[in-house]
């Protein structure tokens, strides 16, 4: 399947068929959902978190394996991170994922997120990958419903 | 009988590569490709032949009035209606369903009637009735139907009471592919004296539809899934029912005097045809049918049910494969699921082999409900798709399984 080792590759599958944090964090202190009403995407994003830090955080999906790798990433990506270190992160993501411009990988920098950048040139699959962060940016922000649309 | 290799030249999109890949098209339930005559028949008139209609006494204008009614008529004899004038064009099978919901049951529902439909229906035929419902204080009520997609028609039987105001069904699933069994449906609503809507819009394509044959008092289809222009709808409705529902839209071509005290409507057609109507779908549509009676049913449904038992079977052999839909009697419709693979994932890979499909809840989402799903993969097919392509399909669909589940 070589025409598709840029999107389906092994990273994204591994995180698909086992999420990291991915099942729901009860209690938290911030949740919020993200729907993607145009495939059904559904899912959670659960936090545990003081003024400064998300000490933890799950995201719970049910939907497609793009949506479900890019919130196992994200958890790993988030972990015990300062609120404004995560706002910088949830930026870099957007750029990366859906910035004008072709990025730079720096698999340093960007780790198994790396392997979602694929779905760049799946133009209707980007909101699956998106999805995931705009609930973490919702559940940082206090509101508990993401959509796509 | 036509050879496969002119069928498909007929169809000039099908002759190019997507992603790289030679297009193999299994999307005809989401709409039906063109065939070049069609194209030909828009682009002709509108070089040569355009003008509105019903208006001008000048040559154009009455040239156009003319191709316009004959468009009609082709249509009416397409389904076998009785008069031309039970055919209306409008936007789409979902613009006819509104039209009978806002110019049929608006004046008969009352607190706590019913319209009767089925588990298995697209939005589009669901939505309208909920909205007049509502407005009345009305229910829409859903009939059950089995596992297998197919209706339950003693709990349907049963569902019908003096309450039902209207039964409206589908003649064709989208979701499932499933035919059902409309005469009797019909016959079995008759007897309670409700009237019944069908939804044909997948069915026309596949099949001979007989309006007088299933005596229903409508039905419903849209030109894009039959091979012509999209934007363009029929309503079949009995004369007798239409001539007396309240117009759907006001303006002009559909009244006999207007003043400021009152205006007077002309009978159908023209009563639902407000304004200028899309005339060159028209046109392209009798063209679109004009070339399926060319091809001949037999040919259809011949070729039809080849890809469909070589597609049931090759499916059938790939065990991860759950086929949704098994009922006896099918429009050449594949859902299916793999458990370890969601469907989004299945039709973005299919999409770089260029094997077109649909991925998601197919506009049914109270039917996944009712089966337990979210989404399925449905590929749906038509008389120019070849076997080779279901092998293709099928081995595209053995990868993606070992993808996921390795
Ligand atoms: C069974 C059924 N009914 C109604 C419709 C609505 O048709 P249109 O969108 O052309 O109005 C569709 C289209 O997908 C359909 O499959």
């Amino acid at each position: 399947m070589e025409d598709l080792s840029d999107l389906y590759q092994e990273i994204i599958l591994a995180h698909n068929k086992r999420p990291r944090n991915g099942e729901p964090l009860i209690p938290c202190t911030h949740q919020a959902e993200g729907f993607n009403p145009l495939c059904g995407d559904k899912l959670t994003v659960y936090l545990r978190k003081s003024d400064e830090e998300v000490n933890e955080i799950a995201c719970n999906t049910e939907g497609c394996a793009i949506s479900r790798a890019s919130g196992s990433i994200m958890t790993t990506m988030i972990q015990g991170k300062t609120v404004s270190e995560i706002e910088k992160q949830i930026e870099e993501t957007k750029t990366l994922l859906t910035g004008d411009e072709e990025p730079e990988i720096d698999l340093a920098q960007h780790g198994d997120m790396a392997a979602l950048v694929g779905v760049r040139k799946f133009p209707a699959r980007i909101k699956c990958a998106t999805l995931a962060w705009h609930a973490l940016e919702s559940a940082l922000r206090g509101e508990v419903e993401a959509t796509t649309e | 009988m036509k050879e496969d290799t002119d069928i498909r030249k007929d169809f000039p999109i099908l002759n190019q590569e997507i992603n790289g890949k030679p297009l193999i098209y299994l999307d005809n339930a989401a709409t039906t490709q063109k065939p070049k005559v069609v194209i030909d028949r828009l682009s002709d008139f509108l070089s040569k032949e355009n003008a509105n209609i019903h208006r001008g006494v000048h040559y154009l204008s009455m040239n156009a009035t003319t191709l316009y009614d004959e468009a009609r008529s082709c249509v009416a004899n397409f389904i076998n209606a009785e008069n031309d004038d039970e055919i209306i064009f409008v936007r789409g099978a979902t613009e006819a369903i509104n039209l009978v919901a806002r110019s049929f049951c608006n004046e008969k529902l009352e607190p706590d009637d019913e319209i009767l439909i089925t588990e298995m229906e697209h939005h589009a035929n669901i939505v309208p009735w909920q909205l007049i419902a509502g407005e009345h204080g009305a229910r829409v009520v859903p009939a059950p139907i089995t596992d297998e997609g197919e209706m339950d028609l003693d709990q349907f039987e049963s569902l019908l009471n003096e309450r039902t105001k209207l039964l409206a069904f589908v003649h064709a699933s989208n979701a499932l592919g499933t035919i059902n069994p409309a005469k009797k449906m019909v016959e079995i609503a008759h007897r309670k004296g409700i009237p019944v809507l069908i939804d044909g819009a997948q069915a026309v394509a596949h099949q001979e539809v007989n309006v007088q044959d299933l005596e229903c008092d409508f039905y419903v289809f849209s030109s894009h899934k039959i091979f012509g222009p999209d934007g363009l709808g029929v309503l079949y409705g009995r004369k007798e029912l239409l001539n007396k529902m309240t117009p759907y839209q006001g303006g002009g071509d559909m009244i006999e005097t207007v003043s400021f005290d009152g205006t007077t409507f002309r009978p159908s057609p023209e009563r639902f045809e407000a304004g200028t109507p899309n005339i060159s779908g028209a046109i392209g549509l009798k063209a679109a049918i004009d070339y399926i009676n060319d091809i001949g049913w037999e040919t259809i449904h011949e070729k039809e049910s080849l890809l469909m038992n070589h597609a049931n079977e090759s499916l059938g052999k790939i065990p991860s494969i759950k086929l949704i839909g098994t009922a006896e009697n099918k429009v050449p419709v594949l859902s299916f699921t793999i458990d370890s693979a969601h469907p989004h994932d299945i039709a973005t890979i299919l999409d770089t082999k260029g094997i077109a499909v649909r991925a998601g809840h197919h506009c049914a989402q109270p039917l996944m409900k009712r089966l337990g799903l979210s989404a399925t993969t449905r590929a749906s097919l038509s008389f120019y798709n070849k076997v080779d392509e279901i092998n293709q399909l099928t081995e595209a669909l053995k990868e993606i399984s070992a993808l996921f589940e390795s």
